[in-house]
């Protein structure tokens, strides 16, 4: 069981009751969600959970005064993990379903959310289904055996500013990146749904828990 | 490498699961949770649910039921059935549906396509495609759980809707559908060729073979299937052993 609070942050586009299922399968011994900031202030773990746009998702988080609150836990080294867009939130700026042009997210990670190019005929946008992932160590994928296969649904994704907060590549529109771990404090992202990913996806809730 | 999906479909209708031919003739085939707790255990790449009594009843989604199922499925699934507003597809999302499907709204509000893409990403919006095929061999577009025409020609209607933002299409043949005689492979691969956004071919599926001949001439990336896992003995994970021992990319 791992102990604490577990907080998921529900920005009111998201598949909310997956993630808390999931994370209660995986032995979270307390996990609820909250749209409000004194919610988010409690929590010893923190969850983005991921479906939306970039765009519809920091609107939310910030017009319901999440942002501040986000950041703050962060600062204070609460371990926090996004997951799709939940990730992608973690970046510097992101474009998806704006009119003008790129705007700020939450800057726990130093990055850009970007559209995924394809390479060729084969690759339809959304990457839609059962990928592998190429792990590059980091505490998420302890355990894991090689090139583990996640469920991604995304049309974008994340250009970190420094590559060793890359944590697991996806091998899809010539590589994107599939996982984060920041290189300086625990924030963690995963382009794919853990939530849905079965027994690969719990095995990452756990280590995610153990942290 | 990106693995070719096998899903299994279950409709829902009044009660409980249901099964037809064509759209018709319909067989009750079981009770929805149960057969997603075993699909559930067997780990299937991705469900669709789809309720086919409500569109045609006037109804909206049903949350509740699908909020029940949602919580004993850990794998992804695509809900449709009774999709109007964007009130719906916000609803579905909430109570844990990874992809919302719609079909008949698409058709007479093509605007909730791109509204949907909009709020929620294109990522979750499914546009199901039901076709029928006329005696002169022309395809057509049908609607409201295969009950009313459209006019609309398949390639055309498909490359519309990826125009309007949808992430996905289910591709259904109505004469195929619960025949088990094979998918429709001209219209897969007219339909997959048009446009590049995934498409999930759906009807007619009795064997793997089936699967594997609609895949090596077509540019499908999923594969739906019903009766094959309701009246026979074949499952997903044979489905895909099948496939994988011909080369195709899978997840076993």
């Amino acid at each position: 069981m791992a102990s604490g609070l577990t907080i998921i942050v529900d920005y009111g586009l998201c598949n909310t009751d997956s993630m808390l299922r999931a994370l209660e399968e995986c032995g979270a011994a307390r996990v609820e969600r909250t749209r409000d900031p004194h919610g988010v202030a409690k929590a010893d773990r923190i969850v983005l959970p991921g479906v939306g746009t970039f765009f519809a998702g920091m609107r939310n988080i910030r017009e319901w005064g999440l942002l501040d609150e986000i950041k703050a836990r962060s600062e204070r080294g609460t371990p926090i993990l996004g997951a799709c867009l939940g990730m992608q939130l973690m970046a510097s700026t992101g474009s998806e379903g704006s009119c003008n042009g790129p705007v700020e997210g939450l800057g726990l990670i130093c990055g850009e959310v970007v559209r995924l190019a394809p390479q060729n005929a084969d690759e339809r946008i959304p990457h839609v289904g059962w990928n592998e992932v190429t792990a590059n160590g980091g505490r998420l994928f302890d355990g894991f055996p090689e090139k583990p296969d996640f469920y991604f649904v995304h049309s974008y994704h994340v250009c970190l500013d420094r590559s060793s907060e890359e944590a697991g590549r996806g091998d899809y529109c010539g590589g994107f990146t599939a996982a984060i771990q920041a290189d300086d404090k625990p924030i963690f992202g995963v382009q794919f749904h853990p939530e849905k990913s079965q027994k690969n996806g719990f095995r990452l809730l756990k280590n995610f828990l153990s942290i | 490498m990106l693995k070719t999906r096998i899903i299994p479909t279950l409709l829902f209708k009044g009660v409980g699961l249901v099964k037809g031919v064509a759209f018709d003739s319909w067989r009750r085939v079981g009770a929805a949770l149960q057969s997603v707790r075993v699909y559930n255990m067997r780990e299937v790449d991705e469900l669709i649910f789809l309720d086919i009594s409500a569109t045609p009843s006037g109804a909206r989604p049903d949350f509740r039921e699908i909020d029940e199922l949602a919580d004993n499925c850990f794998m992804p699934m695509t809900v449709g059935g009774g999709v109007r507003t964007i009130e719906d597809i916000r609803g579905l999302l909430a109570v844990g549906a990874d992809k919302v499907a719609v079909n008949t709204a698409a058709v007479e509000t093509p605007e909730l396509v791109r509204q949907g893409a909009d709020e929620f990403g294109a990522q979750c919006i499914v546009v199901s495609i039901d076709v029928r095929r006329g005696i002169d061999g022309k395809s057509e577009v049908v609607t409201h759980c295969g009950r009313k025409a459209t006019g609309l020609e398949p390639v055309q209607w498909a490359k519309q809707i990826e125009t309007l933002g949808a992430g996905e299409i289910l591709l259904t043949s109505v004469e195929r559908d619960g025949s088990m005689s094979g998918y429709d492979v001209d219209l897969v691969r007219d339909v997959s060729a048009a446009v590049d956004i995934p498409v999930i071919a759906s009807g007619g599926c009795g064997n793997y073979e089936h699967m594997a001949d609609v895949l090596g001439c077509t540019r499908v990336s999923a594969l739906a299937a019903a009766s094959i896992f309701h009246f026979t003995e074949q499952t997903p994970r044979e489905a895909k052993r099948y496939l994988a021992e011909r080369g195709f990319r899978v997840r076993l």
